[in-house]
């Protein structure tokens, strides 16, 4: 199945991907390895999971201040995801992308869900995202119809 | 979620951002406008201080960040202390700390020493000659500093993130939002102490445990305690407030009778409802207990303490308890401060104590900020609820959570040793 719903970009970008979601918020501090793109937070259901590349979705941010200087960092060394959804305003994400585009010019595409649309997220659906922050979804019962 | 048209920017505002102030403090001031219509303020509003986090050396991005705010002449514009760096400047050479590191984590101590900030290198900023007073308006980073000075204090700062609070400090002004405002400090989320005895509240690992235990069932939420009877030391208050902002988002909470803006359950909530109410029994804080240590054997490498920063009260209760022993010679005993907190400890004659037991002190930083343990060390006992949250993770180490007690004593005798007749009877 394919569906389409609008988000609010608080940081806008084009980013296409799959989607990797938790219900459970994640400090990037301490939880996230920049250096490879690891999900290191041994209390997190996501743990072991290589977020690079792909569409994270998160309710939002926990903990640590330094969450954005870790997202920061894994800009940088091409190991963030390709895109953060959460729900409601999260600055510690969006900072890191603005900062990003001071330094590099540079961004990723942070965008805010309603708790609604985030709750029909999926992991493994596909995500494209374009820059008025419309988000085309795909299903995996669409994308593979033979695995059943 | 109430997203205004238009921000309102006051002359200063607009001279900073046309860049008359200068282009590093040009760029701090896009940075918060940019901010500021992402939360979809209306305005934003003068800051007294800042704590800055932005200090930890996290990678060449940190660096080339704070290298550029200084290439471009930024200079902070009020009393703006440091939180810890990424290296100890002076001792990092007798740890596993890779040389380049250093060297790239002293160029960022610099960047913000150059741009004005105090070298405080302290998590626990309210346990300086700098802290805040109630009522103040500042803009802090740091979890664990961010609800202390919320919670205990009374000052007002949102949850800054690292690279913000800098840009805070250098112009002076945020976006009026968050934990600013008087609206958004109300209590959420109603903790009840149900049959929780005194003996309980009175002992050290209570707070760390209830801690962990509040950022858990609170998200993002301002939870409120009811039912505590005994009156808690800074330390122990420390402890709860850097567990809660570990476990959870927490970034005030209250305590009825206890701290500065819940004198009844009413102030504590603004005379609003509770969102949502919980009972916390003695049931709930042993499974919070429990989830703290992540080790199950008896083997030990290393003790960590002053996850925050020891305070010179906690080495002074620290030097009692070691009381002339000397730890096993297996077991590394390590406690984390500030320069002037050792300094001070030197002074009341603790440091001799700690240092006849074998003990070390690592200054301005700590083993999760700065790369200083070996690989090889495996199993680590800790008194703190942060450290215990934080190092399975990042340091890929095993943890036990104990009392600063069972943390001596294990030390002492090589292996974990914990007293859990507080738990268990």
């Amino acid at each position: 199945m394919v569906y389409v719903i609008q988000s609010r970009p608080l940081v806008a970008g084009c980013a296409e991907g799959e989607v990797l979601l938790s219900d459970k918020p994640l400090s990037f501090w301490g939880g996230y390895d920049s250096l490879t793109g690891e999900i290191i937070d041994r209390r997190h259901p996501l743990s072991g999971e290589f977020a690079a590349g792909k569409i994270l979705a998160l309710p939002f941010s926990r903990g640590s201040s330094t969450t954005t200087a870790v997202l920061l960092e894994s800009m940088r060394g091409g190991t963030a995801p390709a895109a953060i959804l959460t729900i409601g305003v999260d600055t510690f994400y969006a900072l890191a992308s603005i900062v990003a585009e001071e330094l590099f010019n540079e961004t990723i595409p942070i965008l805010s869900l309603s708790p609604a649309d985030f709750e029909r997220l999926k992991n493994g659906d596909t995500a494209k995202i374009s820059q008025s922050g419309e988000i085309t979804i795909s299903t995996q019962a669409e994308k593979e119809p033979a695995a059943r | 979620m109430s997203k205004s048209d238009h921000l309102y920017l006051s002359d200063y505002d607009r001279e900073l951002l046309a860049g008359e102030r200068g282009p590093g403090t040009q760029m701090a001031m896009r940075i918060i406008v940019r901010m500021a219509e992402i939360l979809g303020v209306e305005r934003l509003i003068d800051i007294e201080a800042a704590h800055i986090d932005s200090s930890l050396y996290m990678g060449a991005a940190t660096l080339e960040f704070a290298e550029k705010l200084v290439d471009l002449g930024a200079m902070v514009s009020v009393p703006s202390t440091l939180n810890v760096s990424g290296v100890d400047e002076h001792g990092w050479m007798h740890w596993s700390v890779p040389p380049d590191w250093a060297e790239n984590a002293k160029r960022q101590m610099r960047a913000y020493q150059e741009m004005g900030c105090i070298p405080t290198w302290t998590c626990a900023p309210y346990q300086t000659e700098f802290k805040p007073k109630f009522g103040q308006q500042i803009a802090w980073g740091e979890s664990n500093a961010i609800v202390f000075a919320n919670s205990i204090i009374g000052a007002r700062t949102e949850r800054y993130p690292d690279l913000l609070d800098i840009c805070a400090a250098i112009t002076a002004r945020v976006p009026a939002a968050g934990l600013h405002l008087q609206e958004n400090r109300a209590g959420q989320v109603l903790l009840r102490l149900k049959e929780v005895p005194d003996r309980v509240q009175r002992h050290e690992s209570f707070y760390p445990v209830l801690g962990h235990l509040m950022g858990k069932v609170s998200g993002e939420k301002n939870p409120v305690v009811v039912g505590m009877e005994v009156e808690p030391e800074w330390d122990q208050l420390k402890a709860l407030g850097a567990a809660a902002a570990s476990s959870g988002t927490v970034g005030l909470f209250h305590l009825v009778g206890i701290t500065p803006e819940a004198p009844t359950l009413e102030d504590a909530f603004q005379g609003n409802e509770p969102e949502q109410e919980i009972d916390v029994t003695m049931d709930h804080l042993l499974e919070a207990w429990r989830e703290l240590s992540t080790a199950s054997g008896r083997e030990l490498d290393l003790v960590v303490l002053g996850c925050p920063h020891f305070s010179l009260a906690e080495f002074e209760r620290l030097a009692l308890l070691l009381n002339g022993q000397e730890k096993h010679k297996d077991v590394e005993f390590l406690v984390n401060s500030n320069r002037t907190m050792r300094a001070l400890a030197d002074e009341e004659g603790y440091l001799r104590s700690l240092e006849a037991f074998g003990g070390v002190v690592t200054v301005d930083t700590c083993p999760l900020a700065t790369p200083m343990l070996s690989p090889d060390i495996d199993v680590v006992m800790t008194n703190s609820a942060k450290y215990s949250y934080y190092a399975p993770g990042m340091l890929d180490e095993q943890v036990v959570f104990g009392t600063l007690e069972d943390c001596v004593l294990s030390a002492v005798e090589g292996r974990v040793v914990r007293d859990e007749s507080l738990w268990y009877t």
